[in-house]
């Protein structure tokens, strides 16, 4: 298991070093400052060995995080465990910094103290942790018994994300499907890979312990409801909104994953997805499709040598939704040769200009309607080089956000159930919101 | 510590106060102000001067001085003042024994605090507290702890008892908390459970024997229903261990598959990977032809795929497990490969990797796009990836053959490019092409031939000189380029310089007229002007081939070459079985088995995947374990070490590896062919340096079982006394051979009566059988059978029994046996199964061999090797018997186990007790040391044994008793 957790600063001093097992030493926070941190070329593992000690490290921003073992650990949980330590201190002290580190340093030892135990993860989930670790002392001792027993029923408890005992007066709850389009297109139009990775993110305050129920357009359970007959539920309670601009009823999804308050059995069995939400902020579920992805832009790049020092662009976007929905913040970039001396760049729409410190002609529009298309010019200078390595040509990128799902999922219902309060699905206010942002959304040129 | 300073100064303007100021102090009275402060009446004034305290820890100052002032601060009420007394405790208690005991008492009352909290952050630090004192005293707390009423404190207490386990192993075992943490595994709280599982499977790790936990299917369901309800870590603590059981039959494993898959929509990866891990190895069980078993497959693929999308430190360790997983099962991954298409902005680790998953994926059904591909890849920027890409193309070409003709032309543009180092790695897949598909591509020799002069990387050079040397025949000049390199002969890589040598050799076989003296000027270049061995010999031997006989020499040097495979870097099957039972793990990141880099007895063990069990097989199969519904195989540990120990062991043992003379079938492991092959000529030629080595001596001169009579001769410096040996040593006595016993009685067999026994006849292992016919109608057509077992053994030849054997007939037979068959672990290790079928029917009965017939005659150990050994080997593998009621002296014993092959090296005798050490080498190459303890006038002897493969030692011992007693 994990045999210490250390926090360096950029320059390699230790900010934070716990050690949970005998066999790492003082030596051990050295060997990795020397080894990654102060190694003069670029990190090629996340993981790196040093006289048979597994450093694990994750960066954020600044600030590197390392895991430190002798044995023949998990990895992929020692990754897990270090981002969610990453998730727990946001949570408590906002952006991970160097000063926000050193202000919480006393918290941060008795964080690590209670979600790493021998090295072992125990309940990480910050809305328990808040409930005895706090940033003003602790509260332990003016507790009640049954407040102290509440706690760490919670804390090892079945629903270890939520707690009993929550009230609001307006049982409201929010969802936002958030999807990123990804696009690898070559020079000829031909789509090389795409696929739309999305998240159900879920704001609940409801009262008590409500057992929701969450349904959308997936495509086997529309076709197992279809052929048996039964009557479509989202009629009725179809939460509506959505933007999709294609009609079609319902989209595959290659995989899904879960908020571990999500049951999975369930979901095996009867792909419903049934759950006990934890209150406030969480990421329902993430999912992955690649069939029938609406695709809400097209690049057309035609780049252009002319002789060995002058090179002319031309790109083309077209989008390609409904008219009447709105697409915000696009920004294609298109990446120049190192070697440009000049660049001139004429535009129809929105604001182009190039930058030399990024390498790169970036052409920002604010907003632009479906079935539309603008177009940008550029010629480029270039110095004569007698570097015999070809410009590499990156791909032509682009940003973008768009107000509907490029998926086309869609949200049928999400019920919710508390039969020891007085509220019924109905009484809860629910509210749905669809975006599309682009991922990487590239054509190569 | 400058942020510190820099902070200080931030403190002086009265900046907001924050906890960052305790990192300010560097003074140098600081101690002294420390001291005082914590001694301070004032609470808050005291936890402040704690926070520095720990601020300066964390620094890595030494602030141990302050000890006693800390620990006295204890006392409190303020949770968090205590904790950080805790956390200052832990790091220091190891250096300051005697003043940690001080803590001891609070620890107990904590304990028995009324908050659960408080409870269980007492019994969580004191498992930290690492000193022998306290230990004892942390027993009661601890117990109270593991039955305490509430889950926060228990769940604590289980993962305290591995702490306490890492500190004083017996300590644990001999309290019973094992007992009590096995209870837990039924706890009503998953998350108590999932600790217990984990600190459960951590201790077993250590004793790779105890049967700890115990997994049967009770316990795995009982597992099976806390995984849906423990949180995600717990959940993963679940999954790697129920990946160390191995299913009965293929419908348990079957429904345990059924209940993980679930799991494969966690969110986290980790989970995801526990499952996948679980899935790969239970399907190994499941009949192909099983519906469920193509189900299985599917629901695998989407999974992996969506890990892709996790961070990329993540996506680097999915990677590396779905290039095992793709290696293992290729059909799971094999409509996915645009999945690992690079994507310009990943992390050059996770290109790297993904780069290896295309070549491995690559088929005639997506080999357009994967070209496609590597040719933007090989324009790139970072130059390790563009390489790597290159290769691609060229493997591409060699997997599959309608493609080569493209590759071969992307990578002539590649080289037109001129980019150095794409033209170097260009040229060194070219070759291999070349050799994959013999006059095909020749045409392009002249294209390579243009770059010459820009290949500044050995392997580049070398492989274009293989090109020039082996197409001579068709480049003009190629004598003229060959020239040109030999100018700078010296200055070459020994890579090169070979390559060379060979290539002139080639082009002067094509071409004699004209390059004779080319030849004779790289012949004396290499034999005459080169230091290098390797160079000097092969310069020696085309010299002789040459004028000797140039047709042979022909015949050799331009003979026609081998294919070259498909696939290159294949993971060697056993250790890709091995790390598949790793998956998530580092040894599936690092792609080594964990004894790699894992310290002392944990890494040992080496998981391998269970077998299909049989559904279609008759009763022929001697598969009895399995058909006969018998003991499962065991999945863990194989007590066969992998053949990197192996050859690293002989290695390091033996100089000259055995040449033993008379009849020894193939027992003895690992045969060095090739040294064998030279044996006879090494010996005469190093003869008279070597006398003084005794196993030197053993491994050439007379017959394996005579002492040699170098023994006596002092080794060298302190060592000689350490091993003197005392008296002579007598003649060898015959070995061991227990009395036949009934194996298979005649009731169970339809008349047919076995008794028999095993020996160990002039270095080949026997089984003696007895066969009475106690039926009333004559049998025959006898066969036999064994089951895989322990040590691979196996019938050399059929049964002999030639004759009928007719009603109340007996017949003795004795059949030998070679060690050669396949290996599975047995419980009890020296458990064999056997199938005896005559003209009646197929019986089963199983026997126990003793170990001793396996002991091999060149299991002399040499005294320094042995030495050297003894303490190579970590102590957690020794173990310690009692022999009692042995009357023999020191001498008379070691006569008596030299009999049956265990080897005395060295006698030492210490206030009047003999210590003997021996060495025993068992038919696999495994080394047994031992030390027996023999006290005059006490009969009881004491024995310790030490092996790299503990597991053998329970079997050895009772060898020594049998053998000592009769």
């Amino acid at each position: 298991m994990i045999g210490g957790l250390f926090i360096y600063n950029h320059k390699g001093e230790v900010l934070i070093s716990r050690v949970y097992r005998d066999d790492i030493g003082r030596n051990a926070v050295d060997a990795f400052r020397v080894n990654v941190i102060h190694a003069r070329q670029q990190v090629r593992s996340p993981v790196t060995n040093i006289a048979r000690t597994s450093f694990f490290h994750v960066k954020r921003s600044n600030i590197w995080l390392a895991a430190v073992t002798k044995q023949n650990v998990n990895a992929a949980m020692v990754f897990e465990f270090l981002y969610k330590m990453c998730d727990v201190m946001a949570s408590y002290f906002g952006k991970i910094s160097e000063e926000n580190i050193k202000n919480n340093f006393v918290l941060i030892y008795e964080l690590l103290d209670e979600i790493l135990d021998f090295g072992y993860p125990q309940n990480s989930e910050t809305g328990s942790l808040k409930t005895f670790i706090t940033q003003q002392g602790i509260k332990g001792q003016h507790q009640t018994k049954e407040e102290q027993s509440q706690i760490t029923s919670q804390v090892t408890g079945q629903i270890g994300w939520r707690r009993e005992g929550i009230k609001y007066r307006r049982n409201e709850l929010f969802l936002d499907v958030l999807e990123s389009v990804n696009l690898l297109m070559s020079p000829q139009g031909q789509v090389l890979s795409a696929h739309v990775s999305g998240r159900v993110v879920m704001k609940s305050y409801l009262s008590g312990m409500p057992e929701c129920k969450f349904g959308m357009n997936d495509k086997i359970i529309i076709d197992k409801a279809g052929k048996g007959g039964v009557t479509n539920e989202a009629g009725k309670s179809d939460l509506g909104g959505g933007g999709s601009t294609s009609g079609k009823q319902s989209i595959a999804i290659d995989d899904c994953t879960f908020n571990q308050c999500v049951r999975l059995s369930k979901f095996d069995s009867e792909r419903s997805i049934s759950f006990i939400p934890p209150d406030g902020e969480y990421e329902l579920m993430r999912y992955r499709t690649t069939k029938d992805i609406i695709l809400p832009f097209r690049v057309i790049p035609l780049v252009r040598e002319v002789g060995r020092t002058k090179l002319e662009v031309k790109v083309v976007i077209k989008s390609n939704f409904k008219p009447s929905l709105l697409a915000q913040k696009i920004e294609v970039r298109i990446p120049t040769p190192l070697n440009t001396s000049g660049v001139q760049v004429i535009c129809m729409k929105g604001k182009a200009k190039y930058k030399a410190s990024e390498n790169a002609i970036v052409w920002k529009i604010k907003r632009m309607a479906g079935m539309k298309e603008s177009q940008i010019s550029a010629e480029i200078e270039l110095l004569p080089t007698n570097d015999k390595k070809k410009w590499a040509r990156p791909p032509i990128s682009m940003n973008f956000e768009v107000p509907f799902a490029p998926s086309g999922l869609k949200v049928r219902y999400l019920k919710v159930f508390e039969s020891k309060l007085n509220y019924s699905d109905h009484d809860v206010i629910k509210w749905v919101r669809y975006i599309g942002r682009s991922g990487i959304y590239e054509t190569r040129c | 510590m400058e942020w510190a300073n820099q902070l200080c100064e931030n403190r002086q303007f009265g900046s907001k106060m924050t906890d960052s100021k305790y990192f300010t102090t560097t003074k140098k009275g600081e101690i002294f102000e420390l001291k005082a402060e914590l001694n301070s009446d004032k609470k808050e004034k005291k936890k402040e001067a704690v926070k520095k305290v720990i601020a300066s820890m964390t620094v890595g100052k030494d602030v141990s001085a302050l000890f006693p002032d800390v620990v006295n601060c204890m006392q409190t009420d303020n949770l968090e003042l205590k904790k950080l007394v805790y956390l200052y405790l832990m790091n220091y208690a190891k250096s300051q024994p005697d003043m940690a005991i001080m803590a001891v008492n609070t620890f107990v009352k904590d304990c028995e605090d009324p908050n659960p909290l408080i409870r269980a952050l007492a019994v969580r630090t004191m498992g930290c507290i690492r000193v022998d004192k306290i230990t004892e005293y942390l027993c009661e707390p601890l117990r109270k702890c593991l039955k305490d009423e509430d889950p926060y404190v228990r769940k604590t207490a289980a993962v305290c008892v591995a702490k306490l386990h890492d500190i004083n192993a017996q300590l644990v075992e001999d309290q019973g908390f094992l007992d009590t943490l096995k209870d837990l595994i039924s706890d009503s709280n998953p998350m108590v459970v999932a600790n217990a599982v984990a600190a459960l499977s951590e201790i077993a790790e250590s004793h790779p024997n105890s049967n700890l936990l115990d997994l049967n299917p009770q316990s795995i369901n009982k597992l099976l229903t806390a995984l849906n309800e423990c949180t995600e870590w717990g959940q993963i603590f679940i999954l790697d261990c129920l990946a160390n059981y191995t299913p009965r039959d293929d419908r348990e494993s079957q429904s345990i598959c059924e209940r993980v898959t679930p799991r494969l929509s966690h969110a986290n990866s980790a989970v995801v990977l526990s499952a996948v891990k679980v899935l790969m190895k239970f399907m190994e069980m499941l009949p192909k032809d099983l519906d469920y078993y193509g189900t299985l497959l599917k629901k695998l693929a989407p999974p992996l795929v969506t890990l892709l999308s996790a961070e990329p430190e993540l996506q680097y360790v999915a990677l590396r497990n779905i290039n095992l997983i793709v290696q293992k099962r290729p059909e799971i991954l094999k409509h996915e490969m645009k999945v690992f298409f690079v994507k310009y902005n990943d992390p050059i680790y996770v290109k790297l990797e993904k780069l290896d998953i295309m070549i491995r994926l690559a088929s005639q059904a997506n080999i357009a796009q994967v070209l496609a591909e590597l040719k933007e890849y090989a324009t790139e920027v970072d130059v390790d990836f563009v390489r790597k890409a290159v290769r691609a193309i060229g493997r591409c070409a060699i997997k599959v053959e309608q493609s080569a003709e493209r590759c071969v032309s992307t990578l002539l543009d590649l080289i037109q490019t001129k980019v150095n180092y794409v033209v170097q790695e260009a040229i060194v897949v070219i070759k291999d092409i070349f050799r994959k598909y013999p006059n095909k591509y020749e045409s392009v020799i002249a294209t390579l031939c243009e770059n010459l002069d820009s290949l500044d990387e050995p392997e580049a050079r070398a492989a274009m000189i293989w090109i020039v040397g082996e197409y001579a025949e068709r480049i003009d000049n190629a004598d003229e380029l060959l020239e040109s390199f030999l100018e700078g002969f010296h200055d070459e890589s020994t890579q090169v310089q070979l390559q060379l040598l060979t290539a002139i050799v080639k082009l002067f076989l094509k071409k004699p007229t004209e390059t004779q003296e080319l030849v004779q000027q790289v012949l004396s270049l290499a034999t005459q002007d080169s230091d290098n061995p390797d160079l000097r010999d092969r310069g020696y031997i085309y010299w002789r081939l040459l004028s000797t006989d140039p047709v042979a020499a022909k015949e050799v040097v331009l003979a026609e070459k081998p294919l070259i495979s498909e696939e290159t870097d294949l993971i060697e099957p056993t250790l890709l079985e091995e790390l598949i039972c790793h998956i998530g793990t580092l040894a599936s990141v690092y792609h080594k088995p964990p004894s790699a880099f894992v310290e002392g007895s944990r890494g040992v063990m080496h998981k391998r995947l269970p077998a299909r069990t049989g559904s279609g097989e008759g009763t022929e199969c001697p598969d009895v374990g399995n058909a006969a519904g018998g003991s499962a195989p065991e999945a863990a540990p194989s007590i066969i070490p992998s053949q990197g120990d192996l050859l690293g062991d002989l290695l390091n043992l033996d100089l000259a590896p055995p040449t033993t003379t008379g009849p020894t079938p193939s027992t003895s492991g690992m045969q060095m062919g090739g040294m064998d092959l030279l044996g006879g000529g090494l010996d005469s030629l190093l003869g008279g340096d070597i006398g003084g080595s005794p196993a030197m001596g053993a491994g050439f001169g007379a017959a394996p079982t005579v002492m040699p009579a170098s023994l006596n001769a002092p080794v060298g410096g302190g060592l000689g006394d350490l091993f003197d040996l005392g008296g002579g040593v007598g003649m060898p006595m015959g070995a061991y051979i227990p009395p036949k016993t009934v194996w298979l009685p005649a009731m169970k067999a339809k008349g047919l009566e076995i008794s028999g026994t095993f020996a160990r006849r002039a270095g080949v292992i026997q089984m003696e059988l007895v066969l009475t016919n106690k039926a009333m109608s004559v049998m025959t057509d006898f066969a036999i059978q064994f089951n895989r077992n322990s040590f691979g053994l196996a019938p050399a030849g059929p049964l002999q029994v030639l004759t009928p054997l007719g009603p109340n007939q007996t017949i003795e037979v004795s059949l030998p046996l070679s060690t050669v068959g396949p290996v599975m672990k047995m419980d009890p290790l020296n458990n064999l199964q056997v199938a005896v079928k005559n003209n009646i029917d197929v019986f089963y009965f199983s026997c126990q061999y003793p170990i001793s017939m396996l002991f091999v005659e060149d299991g002399k150990m040499e005294r320094q090797v042995f030495l050297a050994t003894w303490k190579d080997i970590p102590n957690d593998n020794e173990s310690q018997f009692q022999i009692q009621d042995c009357h023999l002296n020191s001498e008379a014993a070691s006569n008596k186990l030299q009999g049956s092959n265990i080897f005395t090296i060295a006698k030492r005798t210490v206030e009047g007790q003999d210590m003997l050490y021996m060495s025993i080498k068992l038919s696999n190459g495994i080394w047994v040391l031992a030390e027996l303890k023999v006290q005059a006038g006490n009969p009881n002897y004491t024995i310790s044994l030490k092996c790299r493969a503990p597991e053998v030692s329970q079997c050895v011992f009772q060898c020594y008793e049998a053998v000592l007693k009769n």
